[in-house]
Formats: structure tokens, sequence, C-alpha cells
């Protein structure tokens, strides 16, 4: 091991020592030592052996330093840990851990290159080297892009493996014996004659250890728990009321906020009057937040009534504030000036879109909000030159620095607990609510503050999804599609996020063109052009961001073109799709949901398929159609995420992707007046209920090669399939979501 | 005023008119039942009021006379509540910050129902919302547990 290992060993041993005995493990080569974030705040008696395996008196925890949000990420990146360290499932602790550059996410950064998944081109390689060192360097820990299993798939698996070879190192110190002759069992070595040294005994000598850059990583054959469906790690805590979200964190002397922001986000608050508000009971304290204010009372419901009582002047907002005018801004950017970026421009466009038969559309979809079911809320708590946080964050690194500056701290002295999430769906990238806490928190220093909005509150100061036009022009020949030339535009949700960071948005913003561009078909003639709209009310990252959009767009639009080339919309694209995984989960839901066999009259079909982080998913949507409206029978999804670590979390999460998609798909639509969001709760922004939920059959296929993740890829093809399935049962071509704008569902 | 929550009476001094899921949140610290939408629309907020589901972030805590059960008061970590132990089995949380609610809602209706079809089992949870979209498997262990119930 070169000079900065051995650094960070002692640094690590010095701390090991000083609280006697404690030992934590994960494991850089040489040149990609960060220091190993667990040594700042171990416990007494605690070993941190890598920044993902922490051994106390109490066992091994594992740290799993994404953001659990639903996916169950905690649950497979603590089986990567496991499998290699070899301690028994019912006997982990699975913990988030504290926001470190150690936890960094190369892929996410990697997956922001202009280029598609599916190129692995000289540049495109490239420049994702050039971006993974960046991802290093400027370390986000950040959880999105369906990137935390891909990310840490390696990573973790070393971490287990590493803190494995130093414990049983360790135990052949102790027995005298050659490490070759040890085996591993459940948390313990085992030596030939039956002596058995528990991982706690031998943590502290672990820590000495030097630890291997590449350990021997288990082969697949070999794997007990990835691969397998393994109970959830947070599933009993969910089932019984006893998790702990960061909206549930409870402190001795606590006080409870709420704010109440200029719903023109980011306009001013020009004057306001908290003279009733301070009278109410229970009342502590109002807050100027500059654009809102801030109420701390002694009961959450309390700063609820007194935020309502202040009179608040609102100025509007500098930005476009109808949703006409919005949509009309968005129109306008289609235009040369704004051209963001030509990813793809294949065969000669132009000269094929005048020969064969010409289709043109335009498609639309609208602003759309998270609504995760966790409203936005932090904790803060300034006490002793120190600041601690807990709340639900999907990018802590930020959001603690983001924190630090506000308390005037260094970012040393701020401590981010990051707390499970009701949800995140990409909204919880921002680290607005974390700030406001921390302002609440310093007005009210040495007492902890617990900032929980309204649902009028989350759903109206929400950065939304923004909404997206295209533009299409296609022809077709011979049953088949000979040009696809897809125009996009929207506002850049890089662009809009990244500035709220204090970073520049370098170069085109691939994700107003994600998957629209990067399809795998092999159309000989297919352009795709993005337009950014200049930016207007403040927008973000949500579920499969562009892909949520583009899939609509561009599955609808191969969807026309099918028809009015008279093929088979599923032949059609099976004799397009140029990837052979892609194929198979085509082939696979056609069979599976016997595409081809007549249906009863008054049903329907659609199919769409999408390839999003890498993932290639088709789904096929059975429905019935009746004077009350359409009924959403059953949906047949096939994915492949190259190797299922665990199939049952697979399924569950396509299922999600498709209720989240058909939520959107049906109901979802924020729309403005003066900058504010009518929509304001879930009686008038609509999700999906249990009896419009249909049956969803989920198959797995594993074509090997990268590990993909799963979180978003059941979104995109869930709005296409429906709308098809809607022309299908009724020749009525639907262009525009939500879809119950056009037609009634029962 | 007297509540009695879980088995335990607690004797609270709160306005009449503040909605029993603040009571039990930031009074009681029974942080299980969840804060949604406060206004009836997302389920999050179900608790038990004398065996029947109530929607606790509209119901003011003066108007409540009878005993009040939580997701705390269903089951434990230890000794699981049927429906609970077809959630776990089903493995059917995600984020699960609506599950409180589900189960409440569906421990509910099983006492009233104990074999109920899918249409039962939608009609009855229809008030609680998943922006996870576990409906499936939501539906699938109401069906489990209606027969663990049966079984025992
Ligand atoms: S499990 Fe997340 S809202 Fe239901």
């Amino acid at each position: 091991m070169g000079k900065l290992a051995t650094i960070a060993r002692r640094a690590f041993l010095i701390g090991s020592a000083a609280v006697a005995g404690g030992v934590a493990f994960g494991v850089y080569k040489v040149k990609q030592v960060a220091p190993n974030p667990l040594l700042d705040d171990l416990p007494q008696g605690a070993t941190a052996l890598t920044p993902h395996v922490r051994i106390d008196g109490q066992g091994v925890t594992l740290i799993t330093p994404r953001a659990e949000m639903g996916q169950g990420n905690h649950t497979t990146l603590a089986a990567l840990v496991a499998e290699e360290l070899d301690v028994a499932w019912d006997s982990i602790r699975v913990e988030h851990g504290p926001p470190g550059a150690a936890y960094y996410n190369r892929a996410l950064v990697q997956h922001n290159v202009p280029f598609a998944d599916l190129d692995h081109g000289n540049a495109a390689e490239a420049m994702r080297g050039a971006l993974g060192v960046m991802a290093k360097l400027m370390p986000m820990q950040i959880t999105g892009g369906s990137s935390s299993i891909e990310d840490l798939f390696d990573r973790m698996r070393i971490a287990g493996a590493a803190a494995r070879f130093a414990l049983v190192a360790a135990a052949a110190q102790k027995l005298g014996l050659p490490a070759a002759q040890l085996k591993t069992e459940n948390g313990s070595v085992l030596a030939p004659d039956g002596r058995r040294l528990t991982y706690l005994e031998l943590a502290p000598a672990a820590a000495a250890i030097d630890l291997p850059a590449s350990p021997p990583l288990k082969p697949r054959e070999q794997w007990r728990y990835l691969g397998k469906s393994m109970p959830r790690v947070d599933m009993v805590a969910k089932c019984t009321g006893t998790a702990t979200f960061g909206i549930d964190v409870r402190l001795p002397d606590m006080v409870f906020a709420t704010v109440r922001m200029n719903p023109a986000i980011g306009a001013r608050l020009v004057s306001f009057d908290a003279t009733a508000a301070k009278a109410m009971r229970g009342v502590l304290n109002v807050v100027d937040l500059r654009g809102g204010i801030a109420v701390i009372a002694d009961n959450t419901w309390r700063a609820f009534q007194a935020a309502q009582a202040v009179q608040c002047n609102w100025a509007g907002p500098g930005y476009p504030a109808s949703t006409t005018a919005m949509m009309d801004s968005i129109v306008a950017s289609m235009s040369e000036e704004n051209r963001d970026s030509r990813l793809r421009d294949d065969g000669s466009v132009d000269k094929s879109l005048a020969e064969g038969t010409r289709l043109e559309a335009e498609y639309r979809v609208p602003f759309l909000a998270h609504a995760t079911m966790e409203p936005m809320n932090a904790v803060a708590f300034l006490h002793d030159g120190q600041l601690d946080i807990w709340a639900g964050v999907q990018n802590p690194t930020a959001a603690r620095d983001q924190a630090a500056k506000i308390a005037g701290l260094d970012a040393t002295k701020v401590r981010l607990h990051t707390t499970l999430m009701g949800g995140g769906f990409g909204r919880r990238l921002e680290s607005d609510y974390v700030v406001q806490a921390v302002k609440l928190a310093v007005a009210m220093a040495g007492k902890p503050v617990k900032m929980t909005w309204r649902r009028e509150e989350d759903m109206t100061l929400d950065f939304y999804r923004p909404a997206a036009v295209a533009h299409f022009r296609g022809t077709t020949a011979a049953k088949q599609v000979l040009a696809l030339d897809v125009q996009v535009a929207s506002p850049s949700v890089a662009e809009s996020n990244l500035g709220r960071l204090g970073l520049p948005a370098l170069g085109p913003d691939k994700l107003i063109i994600e998957g629209a561009f990067d399809q795998p078909y092999a159309i000989a003639n297919y352009r795709a052009t993005a337009y950014r709209t200049p930016a207007g009310r403040p927008v973000s990252y949500a579920r499969s961001v562009g892909n949520s959009y583009n899939g609509f767009f561009i599955e609808s639009f191969i969807d026309e073109l099918a028809a009015q080339a008279g093929a088979d919309p599923m032949n059609m694209r099976l004799a397009l799709l140029s990837h052979e995984p892609s194929r198979k989960v085509l082939s696979a839901v056609a069979a599976k949901s016997g595409w081809g066999q007549q249906l009863a009259a008054g049903r329907g079909r659609g199919v769409a398929f999408h390839m999003c982080r890498g993932v290639p998913v088709a789904q096929v949507i059975e429905i019935t159609t009746s004077k009350q409206g359409v009924k959403i029978d059953k949906v047949f999804v096939a994915v492949d995420v190259g190797t299922a670590l665990d199939p049952r979390n697979i399924e569950a999460q396509q299922q999600s992707g498709v209720i989240f998609g058909l939520s959107a798909a049906l109901y979802g639509e924020i729309t403005f007046a003066k900058g504010a969001a009518n929509q304001t709760n879930f009686d008038s922004y609509q999700v999906l209920r249990i009896q419009q939920a249909p049956q969803i059959v989920v198959e797995v296929l594993e074509s090997g090669g990268t590990i993909r993740g799963v979180g978003e890829t059941g979104v995109p093809p869930a709005a296409p399939a429906l709308a098809n399935a809607i022309f299908n049962a009724t020749g009525k071509r639907i262009r525009e979501l939500p879809l119950s704008k056009h037609i009634d569902f029962v | 005023m007297k509540l009695t929550v879980n088995g335990t009476s607690h004797e609270i001094n709160v306005e009449p008119e503040m909605p029993l899921l603040w009571v039990l949140r930031d009074e009681l610290d029974l942080p299980g039942t969840k804060f949604g939408c406060g206004i009836a629309q997302c389920g999050a907020y179900t608790v038990h009021v004398d065996g029947t589901a109530v929607r606790s972030c509209v119901t003011p805590v003066g108007s409540v006379s009878g005993v009040v059960t939580t997701i705390e008061g269903l089951g434990t970590p230890a000794t699981l509540h049927a429906v609970q132990a077809a959630w776990v089995e089903r493995q059917v949380a995600q984020c699960g910050y609506c599950q409180s609610g589900q189960i409440m809602s569906a421990a509910a209706l099983l006492k009233t129902n104990p074999a109920p079809t899918d249409a039962d089992i939608d009609e009855a949870m229809s008030g609680n919302l998943c922006r996870c979209g576990a409906y499936p498997r939501i539906r699938a262990a109401v069906h489990d547990a209606a027969k663990r119930i049966r079984g025992a």
C-alpha cells in the first residue's frame, strides 16, 4: 500500500485506539483513497474497517450510503457487503451513514454524458472516464438516475471482501495459523480444529491490517444472498409504524414549525403582518424567511393554523406566470438560437422525409408535481457550536454544505443524519426545505426545530418536472419506418438545479432529449434535436426525468407510424430493434400477453418499448372501454437489468414504475395562475388509487453484461402503452397528457 | 380531557378542535400514524376508534369518545398482528410511508368482512393512497391476512 493508504490507516488507528477497540471497513485503491467518514464520529467501542462496515459491541452494521425512499436499495446494497463479508442476514444492522466524499456517485455523473447508454465508442468512453474522475474530485453523494446498484455493485462487494480479508488475517495472527487454512461462517472465523473467533472479537486487531485494493470476489455460483429475493431490512419497521422518517424524528425540548412561502416560487414577500398569528395559542416565534415566513410553535398543527393567520402581501414572479404563457414559451423556443443538442443524426433525414408517406404530429405534456407521500420536512438543532440535521435527502453532501453556509459553520461542524424517506422521486435532490429548517434552528438556537410542510406547501413549492413539447415528422414505406425526425423543447432541469447549487451547467442538457435520441431502433434516417426553453419557473429532476415524457412522445409516434404503414406495432418494433436484449424483452412481453390473439369487443391493447438508463423495458397494457370510460385491466412487463440481484424487489419496482407512470398518464398536471400552482392537494392533484390499479405481471430477464438499476425504468413505457391501447380500442389518438383531458377513466 | 390510546389513558390539554392526528404525533409522541394531506384524501392518518377506521387528520380530538388504536397498538415487531404478518410476508412496503394507514384500513375491513373480494378490498382501501404503487401487493396481502385470521 502506498503513502496515502498508510496515512488513512493510521488516522483510523488513532481513532480506534482512542475509542478502545471499536472498528469501520471500504476499500479504495491507493489513488482513490477518500477519508473514511465513519472515523469522524465513531462511537465508543466501535471499529470502522471500511466506509461500509462498522463493528461494535452490538454487532456488524453495514453502511448503505444512498437514499432509501422505497426502492429497496438499502437491502440490496447491504446484501452486496454481507455476501462478501459472510455475515448472517438476520444479524446485520443497516444505516445510511454520514455524508462523505467516499460515497461519491460515479455512475450517475457518467450517465449524464451526452451519449446513448449503449454507445461505447471512443468519444463516449473518453468522456465517461473524465467524468468518473470528476465525480471523485467533486464528490456528490447523490441518489438518483437509478444509479445506486450500478455504481456500488463492485465497491460494496469489495468493501465486504476487504473487511473479511482483514478479519481473517487478524484471526491468523491470533491463532498462529496461515490465513489460507481459515474459513469464515456467518460472522466468525473458523480454524480447522474447530476453534471459532467472532468478527466482534477480531475487529480491533483487524483494524491494524492493511486492506487489499482488489480482493477476490465470489463467483456468481457461490452467491447465497445476491440473485435471491431477500427480506427487506426495513420491512418489519415499516409495517409496525416503528420506522423513523424525517417527519418522525423527536428530540427532547423540540419545537414545531411550518413555512408559508410565496406560491410563485422564488418571488418576493413584499410585506406581512403577523400580529394575529403571534397571539395564537402555542406560537413561539414568526420568522421572516425572505420570500415567505415561518411560524414556530409548540405543536405542528398550531404552527399550521398560525401560518395561515399571517397576512402576506406577495410579489408576482419574474417569469411567465400562466400555463398558457409557459407553454407558449416552450413552443417558441423551438428555434435555432435555442438549439441545445442534436445527439442523433443518422442517414439523410431531410431527403428521406421527402420520400414515402409522411406523417407529422405535435405532442405535449404538462408540468408534474412529485407528490411524495411524506411532505417535505427537516429537523435542525444548533447547539454547542454544532449543527445537527435530520432529514430525508437525496444529495446529503450538498444539503450539508448549504446548511453550513446558512449557519456560518464549517462543514465539519454539521452532522447530517439522513433518515428514511416517504418517497423521493427526485424531489429530495433539492435542499430548500433543509435550508429553511436550518434558518429556523439559527433563530431558535439551543432548541431542536422540526419543520413540516403542509401538503399545500409540498405541492405548490415543488420544483416541478417541466412541461415539454415535441414535433415529429416521419415517413413510412413498405410497412416500415423510413425516417424519423424528433424535436423536443423543454426547460433544462440540470441548468435550474445546478444553478441553485451555484454550479454552471456546461454543454448540452442530455436530459431534455434522453429517451428520444438514444432508443435502439435501427431507423436508417433518425434525427433528434433538443431545444432549451429559456429558464422560467424553477424545475427539477423527477423519476426518469426526460424519459418520463420522451417515452410517451416517441412510443406514441412510432405507433402512429405503424398504423400509417399498416404494420403490426409489435412486429414493426421487433424488426426495428437492433439490440438483442431489447428484442428479447419485447418478444417476452409479446409471448406473455398473447399478443396477436383476438380480444373481445370493446377491449384493446397497446405496446410500448423503452430503453432508460441502459435498461430495456417493454409493456403491454390491456384495457376495456365502456360508456363509463376506459378501464385498465392488466399490464405485462418484461425488463432486463443485466443481472437480477433481487428478483422480488425488481418486480416491486416495475409495478411501482407502472403505477407512477399511469398516475401521470391519467391525471398528472400542474397548471398556473400568477405563477402559483392551481393544484394544492390530492383532491385537485389526483393520483391512481387502488380500485384503478391493474394487475401487473412482471418478467425479469437477465442478459448478463453491465448491471443496471430499476428504480425509474418502469415509468416511461406506461403512458404510451396505455395511449396506444386506447387507439387500438377506439381509434382515438391522444397526443397530450394527461389523457383524462380527452377520455374518461373508470 | 382524557384520551385512551392503545390501552393507556392520557390526560391531554389541547384545544378540542385539534385533529386527533396531531395529538397522537406531537402531544403523545406516537409517530406511527402519518401526516399526508390534512384533508382526508390520502389515508396515511388512518387509526381505529372503537375498532372502526377513522381519518385522524380531520377528526377533532374533542369529538373522540371511544378508545383509539394506532399502528403502534395493533401489533409490534415481536408480536405482529395478522395483517402486519401478511404484509411482511408479501414484502408490501416500499417507502413505507402510507403503510401504517393501509394496514389500519385493512385490519378494520377484516373485522367486518373476514373474506373480502377484490372489489371489497378496493372499496375499503380506496381512501389510502400509495405513491409507490404497492397496490398489487396490498390486495394480495389483504387476502393472505384474511386467510390467516380465518385459520387462526
Ligand atoms: S409504500 Fe410508499 S407511499 Fe405506499
